[in-house]
């Protein structure tokens, strides 16, 4: 295991290694949290004396005003979160990549019109389509969700693949393969994708957390995952009474997201780090910020 | 140079014909229409009578060719919520969107750029450090939380600013002029600073690899050998050739910003297109769905042009 490199740099990242312990806990929360909770999250346990109680011993995190455990509602909301965002995330990549590798790999006019296509897919306001779509579509099912979120979030992935995929290209190990008669489909696959999986891995990364907060606004919007299917988001849709003052309803379970978006963030930049072919003969161990160029691609938050 | 702004805006305007068409099927082809709402006091004949009026009730081929012809037109429709025509509703709210995002747009630029300057000058020292880390916090707030925060900060618990709103409610129209554009800055504050902070992360991370890059080359070490002082070198030389991808980066910031302006709005009731978009899905008022799509990619494509004209006049190497 520790004979990867790049696998070793990671490790002995810092806030890399703190952000993987988030996310592991954050995973197993999310899968035996359910069982550890003595409420669900979907309980209402006393609409007359703990309907919007402050956090105390016995609710960590106070309860909502139809009197349900804000904590537990955390707990079961990160399965769905977790899963969505990574699950449209698994499948944005998997169009970006695919896209990005053929129109690098091909070239000439139809790289030409493949990119055109994705200038204009581009500027398509993201949140605005969501809204429509979610909105009117209303109820979208879970897998609907993943479907829209990853359908249009692979477009600055594949841009970045292309470039990435233009350079490798050149190289002679490919023109080798080339001569030796290896299939298109077997140059993209076997030979160049390895060659770009870095930045996808670091963009794919960068996503997740993305994915995670667009969701939980979705579904603050009341649009995303849809009750009774917990989700970090609709906690905000439906158990928030400013009026009433229960101020822990909004700051914890968005406190969780910050978390969980923060580590697969520090995770992404800390990647970028460990696995850029610059560095990788360099015995300087990265520390501190990244010091490499970000690009403009892993920026675009709700692009 | 020109042959290229020629085919840009060809280009620009394809997309949006592109994008008006997939909004429209989506929102059309979705279940029920703006007459399907709940009421027992409406009875079938009525919402028939409604359907023909408006043209519901054509093949939806004819309803897209009409909708093309009146968008030429430059009408988009009538909102039902309103009952006003769209173009009124997007008169009312695309000002206001304007002036949230441009002003977090210009706010978060300077301030963005500024620090991510200082950050790359001073890198890995203690406020690269801290800044870094602070920025990348704020980063990864969602927007409609970091929003919500500000509110239940300054707005609940220090009573401070205005809740949401473009201006009071009741006592505007009364105040004297002073008064009502104090009344109207107020308001602005908090939606304003919190789209700024959610986007000022974005472009700080990027200027400060911007600066890394252009620091270490030859005409910076020049500038220095010939004996220009420091504050000059990093301010006026390398910070020249930096910004050069800042202007790539403010293009493709914008449906970002867009995205981030749309949950500031519905937190902060502030009346702009996308708080219009989300009251309107609630409605189910069609034409305006489908209009603050539309004028969304408008705005996005428009910010694209702008950006690549920009970049063409700063960078001699693109003018060909």
């Amino acid at each position: 295991m520790h004979s990867n490199p790049g696998l070793r740099r990671l490790l002995t990242h810092r806030s890399a290694r703190w952000a993987l312990a988030t996310i592991a806990v954050l995973v197993v929360a999310a899968i035996v949290g359910p069982w550890l909770i003595s409420y669900g999250g979907a309980e209402q346990l006393d609409i007359v004396r703990l309907k919007n109680t402050p956090p105390s011993w016995s609710h960590w995190f106070g309860t909502d005003q139809y009197s349900r455990d804000v904590l537990s509602r955390v707990l079961s909301g990160a399965r769905i979160s977790l899963a969505v965002a990574s699950l449209s995330v698994l499948f944005a990549i998997t169009i970006g990549t695919t896209y990005g590798l053929v129109a690098g790999y091909v070239g000439g006019a139809i790289d030409g019109a493949m990119m055109r296509v994705l200038d204009g897919a581009l500027s398509i306001p993201r949140v605005l389509l969501l809204l429509a779509v979610l909105g009117l579509w209303h109820p979208v099912p879970l897998s609907g969700l993943i479907l829209l979120l990853g359908g249009t979030g692979w477009f600055a992935l594949s841009r970045l693949v292309r470039a990435e995929t233009m350079t490798a290209r050149r190289l002679e190990y490919i023109g080798a393969a080339e001569a030796l008669g290896a299939s298109g489909r077997r140059i993209l696959f076997r030979h160049l994708l390895p060659n770009v999986a870095g930045p996808i891995i670091v963009s794919a990364t960068l996503s997740v957390g993305n994915v995670i907060a667009l969701e939980a606004g979705l579904s603050y919007l009341g649009i995303g995952a849809q009750p009774p299917t917990p989700s970090w988001g609709s906690i905000f849709l439906d158990g928030v009474d400013f009026y009433a003052g229960n101020w822990w309803v909004v700051l914890f379970p968005g406190l969780a997201i910050v978390a969980t978006v923060l580590a697969f963030n520090v995770l992404g930049d800390a990647l970028r780090d460990a696995l850029d072919p610059r560095q990788l003969h360099s015995h300087r161990v990265p520390s501190g910020p990244s010091a490499t160029s970000t690009s403009v691609n892993e920026l675009l938050k709700n692009g | 140079m020109r042959r290229t702004l020629a085919a840009r805006l060809l280009q620009s305007v394809v997309v949006v014909f592109i994008v008006t068409t997939i909004t429209f099927f989506v929102v059309r082809l979705a279940p029920g229409d703006p007459f399907s709402y709940d009421s027992t006091a409406i009875t079938p004949a009525v919402r028939a009578h409604w359907r023909a009026q408006f043209g519901y009730d054509q093949p939806l081929g004819v309803q897209y060719v009409k909708y093309l012809a009146s968008v030429a037109h430059g009408q988009f429709g009538y909102s039902f919520e309103r009952h006003e025509p769209v173009v009124a509703a997007l008169r009312e709210t695309l000002p206001n969107t304007l002036l949230l995002a441009g002003l977090a747009l210009g706010a978060s630029f300077l301030l963005g750029v500024v620090v991510g300057v200082v950050q790359a000058t001073h890198r890995g020292r203690w406020f690269d450090r801290v800044s870094s880390g602070l920025l990348l916090t704020l980063y990864s707030l969602p927007d409609f939380w970091g929003a919500l925060m500000m509110l239940l900060l300054f707005s609940y618990w220090w009573r401070l600013l205005p809740a949401g709103g473009a201006v009071d409610p009741v006592m505007h129209d009364y105040l004297p002029a002073g008064r009502a554009l104090l009344d109207r800055i107020s308001h602005l504050v908090l939606p304003a600073t919190s789209l700024t902070l959610l986007t000022t992360a974005a472009v700080a991370r990027y200027q400060r690899s911007a600066m890394l890059d252009a620091l270490p080359a030859d005409y910076v070490r020049t500038a220095r050998a010939k004996g220009v002082p420091e504050r000059g070198v990093v301010w006026c030389h390398a910070l020249r050739t930096a910004l050069t991808p800042m202007v790539v980066l403010l293009g493709l910031l914008l449906p970002a910003l867009l995205g981030g302006t749309v949950f500031v709005e519905k937190v902060f009731s502030w009346p702009g297109i996308g708080y219009l978009a989300v009251s309107a899905i609630n409605a189910r008022d069609y034409d305006v769905v489908t209009a603050t799509v539309v004028v969304g990619s408008v705005l996005v494509v428009i910010g694209n042009l702008l950006a690549d004209l920009l970049h063409a006049a700063i960078d001699p190497r693109l003018r060909a």
